[in-house]
């Protein structure tokens, strides 16, 4: 038996065009192809919201592509099904983790590509099908799933007769999830066994970036929670296919049917579903923090407050995730008690969060800050986190969620600090290491001219919505403009649709400077930004091995910035102490 | 942080150039898949257990002939198969290439067996009537949890065999070597133990004492 882990590498990519760019396994090829399905997702899940708001502002507008120019409430469901589907798997954990995870981990740790390639390719084109199919739900007779993404039992579990859309689309969905899951699965194995086996010599787990934490942590709460989903998903199946009942109580009245199903409890799919989406919304925002610590240290020229009480603090959350799932499902039924339970674990991710927060600003503090447009982005991921967080420590009591539940508060909730926060992190991430990425800089003016529009923008959505929601307007409700109460509320949901506009249309520049960049930006230095981690150390294009032949070795910690004494303001991780030039 | 050398950490097992647990790769990654198919299957055992119990009138119509002795002889299979497993890993490790291949091939067999005998027990329960949605008993979810549970065993068992031939024709070829035999060896003993939470959970306490 071998005792160190023995995978082939080849010092050349392969020649043809297929096995380079499309049946890759290389981990960087396979990043950038999970980033570009990140990219296209993201571009449908805007386009939706677009959408969304257009309807919800002017209710009677004709939009193109629907039957007739006319957005049924039908079609509004199945609007924001699509969105949420896309954005939650195929963007927000798509991207940071496996994207730029893919990337960047193997080479920070000083390996030479994933533990498992094959795995590594296998997986991202399982993901390329479950995209595919989730997409494909949207063309089939009675369209795409109704039920949010969610997809809350029993109306997503009884077919047809609950709706168009419920019936082939309904399944086509789970299917995709389910394949999704398998997906997610290998990705973390692949993850999990690389951080654990392929650090190169002196990069103890005490050594690593925070990005390694943050990816490596992540994966672990993948593997743990894509498997109950991927359970979830087939029971949920069977319910469709094989007519059981898991989701299903006695004597369900649909659509004027009495339906034959008996037995099932619709509580059961929330308890399953919430026991892998809580820990979810952490694997959006896991790596996010990671790549947020990292770019925070570069870009102030100082390490990471407190590195150690951030390792714990990342594991801490990841722990408590997956202690918290009830606080979905306070009015669903619940024993009061078990929600009282659920509500002090939900608190208690308060500390490890503020500790983060704490530290974050510990970084900033007195440091002499280098504001380019990946460091604009990660303090306005510093900002989102505490304003999403905030309003999560109103939502995590129960006698204030019994009003909150299921209104316009939630969605601004978790917008800010789920989506958007894990938003600013990528495009934090792309903006810091686009250069060593496509080996040209992405232009900084463009780049501060789209943070400030999308920062202010992203606000201006989603403040309002805490205050729709205190004034009990409900989410997925198409339009109000025939209740009465709620109509007032109009003036709101203009403002905040021109908001959304404006920043759809500020994206504009990041796609613009993202394409313009590849080709014609100005040529990257091997390292542009004087960070210390390995990535940077390599040159640029990255070779097909990434160190090409020479593994690094480890000397010490991530964020040697400003060390007293030395020449440089920053000291590389794989230089020796006795190299380190001396002021 | 304080400046350390690497001699600090180097040679520690988790001091990085070294993978730690003295293991391969390939063997840890199946461990960290056999832990995330546990949850799947827990995931399963759980839904079986909520409606179980949430179930008025669960029926227990198994008989201990033929259902239950069927079962205990489908056990039977499903553990010697784990033992010519067991005895495949110490051939290989030995480098006893042939006596090794039959090993694994006696294991597949074991398992294309229990599956073969699996399936006619099905259809027999198709014929008295017993589907995913129905069944003369009572609660309509007995069927679905029964087909369901060994339904979703009954693939892995399948997926094992194919993954054994695979083995076995690597490693009769020498392509793969005992790392890779172990590793299949794992899956294949994982597969096994779900089954003895199965056989209790499903057939013995749905064992009809009344007669």
């Amino acid at each position: 038996m071998s005792s160190h882990a023995t995978t082939v590498h080849h010092s050349e990519a392969p020649k043809g065009w297929l096995r380079h760019y499309i049946f890759s396994l290389d981990h960087k090829i396979i990043g950038t192809q999970y980033i570009l399905l990140g990219l296209s997702a993201v571009t449908i899940g805007m386009v939706l919201s677009v959408i969304m708001r257009i309807h919800l502002a002017w209710p009677n507008v004709h939009i193109w592509g629907f039957a007739n120019g006319v957005v049924s409430p039908e079609d509004y469901l199945r609007v924001i099904t699509m969105h949420g589907t896309l954005m939650v798997f195929f963007v927000l954990t798509t991207v940071p983790q496996s994207g730029f995870g893919n990337y960047f981990l193997p080479i920070q740790i000083g390996a030479p590509d994933m533990a498992f390639p094959t795995l590594n390719m296998l997986s991202f084109w399982l993901t390329f099908v479950s995209m595919l199919v989730l997409l494909s739900s949207a063309f089939v007779p009675g369209g795409s799933s109704i039920s949010g993404w969610t997809a809350y039992a029993p109306l997503s579990a009884v077919g047809e007769i609950a709706g168009p859309g419920q019936g082939l689309g309904q399944t086509l969905w789970a299917v995709s999830i389910a394949l999704f899951c398998g997906a997610s699965l290998m990705s973390a194995i692949n993850f999990l066994g690389t951080t654990i086996d392929l650090r190169a010599k002196g990069l103890s787990l005490m050594r690593m970036p925070l990005t390694v934490w943050g990816w490596f942590i992540t994966a672990s709460l993948a593997l743990l929670a894509f498997g109950v989903l991927l359970a979830a998903c087939i029971l949920l199946l069977l319910d469709r296919l094989a007519m059981t009942s898991f989701f299903i109580p006695a004597n369900l009245d649909v659509s004027g049917v009495l339906l034959k199903h008996a037995g099932g409890s619709p509580l059961l799919w929330q308890h399953l579903f919430w026991f892998f989406g809580h820990p979810e919304v952490y694997i959006a925002i896991l790596p996010a923090m990671g790549i947020i610590s990292h770019v925070l240290s570069t870009f102030s020229r100082k390490p990471v407050f407190g590195y150690k009480a951030m390792v714990y603090s990342l594991s801490a959350i990841g722990f408590l995730s997956f202690m918290v799932w009830g606080h979905h499902m306070f009015i669903s039924g619940m024993n009061p008690y078990s929600a009282l339970t659920f509500s002090i674990l939900t608190l208690v991710i308060g500390v490890p969060s503020a500790i983060k927060t704490f530290n974050w600003l510990g970084t900033l503090w007195g440091a002499r800050i280098q504001f380019t447009a990946a460091m604009l982005f990660a303090i306005g991921f510093v900002s989102l986190f505490v304003t999403g967080g905030l309003s999560g420590i109103f939502l995590a009591q129960p006698a204030l969620d019994l009003y909150l539940h299921d209104t316009y508060y939630v969605i601004g909730h978790f917008h800010l600090i789920m989506g958007v926060a894990a938003i600013f992190a990528m495009f934090a991430a792309t903006y810091y290491w686009f250069p060593k990425m496509f080996g040209h800089m992405m232009n900084e003016t463009l780049g501060k001219i789209h943070f400030w529009m999308t920062f202010v923008g992203v606000y201006c959505i989603f403040m309002p919505m805490h205050y729709l929601g205190y004034a009990g307007d409900p989410r997925r409700y198409a339009s109000i403009e025939s209740v009465h109460y709620l109509f007032r509320l109009q003036p709101v949901y203009i403002f905040i649709s021109i908001a959304a506009f404006v920043t759809a249309a500020a994206q504009l520049f990041f796609y613009f400077n993202f394409f313009w960049s590849i080709k014609r930006g100005k040529p990257a230095e091997r390292n542009p930004w004087r960070a210390t981690t390995l990535e940077w150390q390599v040159s640029t294009p990255v070779p097909h091995d990434n160190f090409a032949g020479h593994y690094p070795t480890v000397y010490r910690g991530p964020y040697e910035y400003s060390v007293p004494g030395a020449a440089e303001d920053f000291i590389p991780q794989d230089v020796a102490p006795e190299q380190v030039a001396k002021a | 942080m304080a400046e350390l050398d690497v001699d600090a950490v180097a040679g520690q097992a988790w001091g990085g150039g070294v993978a730690p647990f003295a293991t391969n790769t390939k063997k840890l990654g199946m461990w960290l898949f056999l832990l995330s198919d546990s949850l799947t299957f827990s995931t399963a055992i759980l839904a079986y257990a909520y409606v179980r119990l949430s179930s008025a009138n669960w029926p227990r119509p198994f008989e201990i002939s033929p259902a239950i002795l069927n079962a205990t002889f489908l056990t039977f299979i499903l553990l010697s198969s784990s033992l010519t497993m067991v005895m495949a890993v110490a051939a290989a490790h030995r480098n006893e290439v042939k006596k090794a291949v039959i090993y694994i091939l006696l294991t597949a067999v074991g398992g294309i067996a229990f599956v073969g005998l699996h399936m006619m027990e099905w259809f027999r329960l198709f014929a008295e009537g017993v589907t995913p949605w129905s069944n003369k008993w009572g609660d309509p979810l007995f069927g679905g949890t029964f087909f369901g549970l060994t339904g979703l065993h009954m693939l892995h068992v399948s997926i094992g065999v194919i993954y054994l031939c695979i083995i076995a024709l690597g490693f009769g070829r020498r392509k793969f070597n005992a790392d890779h035999v172990e590793v299949s060896g794992l899956y294949w003993h994982f597969v096994d133990l779900v089954w003895m939470f199965i056989f209790p959970m499903v057939y013995l306490m749905s064992v009809n004492l009344k007669g």
